[in-house]
């Protein structure tokens, strides 16, 4: 039977809790460029220019089609040496896991967009709005109920996906926990205080967004 | 220069095509002050994209529009003489078969929402006029209700409101009822009906024959992207000369 011991690594706890903030910080960091750089790919999807249509598309894919550690390691050890230039880690974390979310953001800002229903855009325009206008006023605050789902979904996916930032050593929660293993050589009780506090993140988010989703198709 | 005898809106040579398909094939039409148009043809005849083609919801492959003696030009803002979008849509409303109200705005915010928004009217004013609108329609109980919460024949007499609100010079009516359970046409014909009694321009794509020979002036019959006929309803609608407008009456009870 299993001894646990709990003291020992409790010693560390403020390495934990270093690395539970740090990981708030990469996932709420991330989230925020990652809606600015989806709303532009977004818009940039929708847009008239076939150029911007490509652009928007081919960076899409390559982030959404390949593993997200796999592209964390290439911006860390393999981008510095096409520029030539050293980029720290946590640089190389943060834009990584942003332009990652954001290739899924764009992709859940459109659908929302396109989900609104065309009678909508042409009932504004009848009234003389710009387009501007009708993407402003009509469409967004439509879209935005659609996509908040799928959004919040997608964010719940975001903070265990910092977890991955421990393989170029950013001090997350997980790296922490790696590195308090190191020292107390206690796996069992290390890698169980990461999962609950995960956990304890998480666990209200997807509660509160199926709470969230549920009262949305009642208003429907 | 615009004259007191200008047509409100004048219709020359106008053709639109989707790709190979020839909807509209030169259409000339004015519309004067007061008029009540009425617009009759089986589907396909291109009767909606021709209404749609007069606000510009549509884009008239060939042709002129004019509104105000103003021709129409392609860009959103009004320049150089010609007439923008954007201003001839404030002119000239439209109400849908499908209603398409803002389900996430209240029924009065659905009305100030254009006077507001486009007109920079101040909101007072704007809510003001809505509910003068609203009760011209009979739903001024109805200002805070959300549209889903309303029946079809309700929307479609606020969608009405709104398009009044922008306080155009004419109206279009894009098959208004068809989206309607039957005993819901009646409210909506009504207010219709109303507008034309004051004297308001419009015309309307219909398939309630006895409407259009009760309220409209005026009838054209649209087929293959032409008017293959037109003049008063009693001489359209009840002494036909083609063949066609003939096999086209005859499918309606009246």
């Amino acid at each position: 039977m299993y001894k646990w011991d709990f003291f020992t690594v409790s010693q560390s706890l403020d390495l934990f809790l270093n690395g539970l903030l740090n990981t708030f910080l990469y996932t709420a960091g991330s989230i925020a460029l990652g809606v600015i750089i989806g709303l532009i790919a977004c818009f940039a999807r929708l847009s008239n220019f076939f150029i911007l249509r490509f652009a928007a598309r081919s960076y899409q894919e390559i982030f959404r089609c390949t593993p997200l550690l796999v592209q964390i390691m290439w911006a860390y050890y393999a981008l510095p040496l096409i520029l030539g230039i050293t980029i720290p880690n946590y640089v190389a974390g943060l834009v990584t896991l942003s332009l990652y979310v954001g290739s899924f953001y764009a992709e859940i800002f459109r659908g929302g967009i396109n989900a609104v229903d065309r009678g909508q855009s042409e009932a504004a325009a009848a009234t003389g709005m710009s387009q501007p206008q009708i993407m402003r006023y009509v469409i967004l605050p439509q879209a935005v109920k659609k996509m908040l789902p799928a959004f919040i979904n997608q964010s719940v996916i975001q903070v265990k996906n910092t977890s991955l930032l421990y393989a170029i050593s950013v001090a997350e929660l997980t790296y922490m926990t790696y590195v308090v293993n190191g020292e107390t050589y206690r796996p069992m009780e290390s890698y169980t205080i990461a999962a609950v506090m995960y956990f304890a993140m998480l666990f209200p988010l997807t509660h509160f967004a199926d709470r969230f989703e549920r009262r949305m198709q009642r208003s429907d | 220069m615009s004259t007191a005898t200008d047509p409100i809106v004048s219709v020359r040579g106008l053709e639109k095509d989707y790709g190979s398909l020839k909807v509209l094939k030169g259409i000339d039409l004015d519309l004067n002050k007061g008029d009540a148009l009425g617009i009759i043809g089986p589907s396909g005849s291109g009767k909606s994209t021709f209404i749609r083609c007069l606000n510009m919801m549509e884009a008239p492959t060939a042709g002129a529009i004019s509104v105000l003696g103003k021709q129409v030009g392609t860009g959103f803002k009004s320049k150089g003489g010609m007439i923008g979008i954007g201003e001839l849509r404030r002119r000239v409303g439209m109400v849908f078969q499908h209603f398409n109200l803002y389900p996430h705005r209240t029924v009065l915010q659905n009305i100030t929402m254009g006077p507001t928004i486009v007109l920079k009217e101040p909101v007072n004013e704007a809510t003001e006029h809505a509910m003068e609108l609203l009760s011209q329609v009979g739903l001024a109980e109805k200002r805070d209700a959300y549209p889903n919460h309303l029946s079809g024949g309700q929307k479609q007499r606020v969608a009405i409101a709104r398009a009044l609100a922008m306080r155009p010079d004419v109206m279009l009516f894009d098959e208004v009822t068809s989206a309607l359970d039957p005993e819901l046409v009646g409210e909506v014909l009504q207010v219709i009906e109303r507008l034309v009694d004051n004297g308001m321009t419009m015309a309307l794509v219909t398939h309630e024959m006895a409407f259009a020979a009760d309220v409209a002036n005026r009838v054209i019959f649209l087929d293959g992207g032409h008017i293959a006929e037109s003049g008063a309803p009693s001489e359209v609608l009840n002494a036909p000369e083609s063949d066609r407008l003939k096999t086209f009456l005859s499918r309606f009870h009246r």
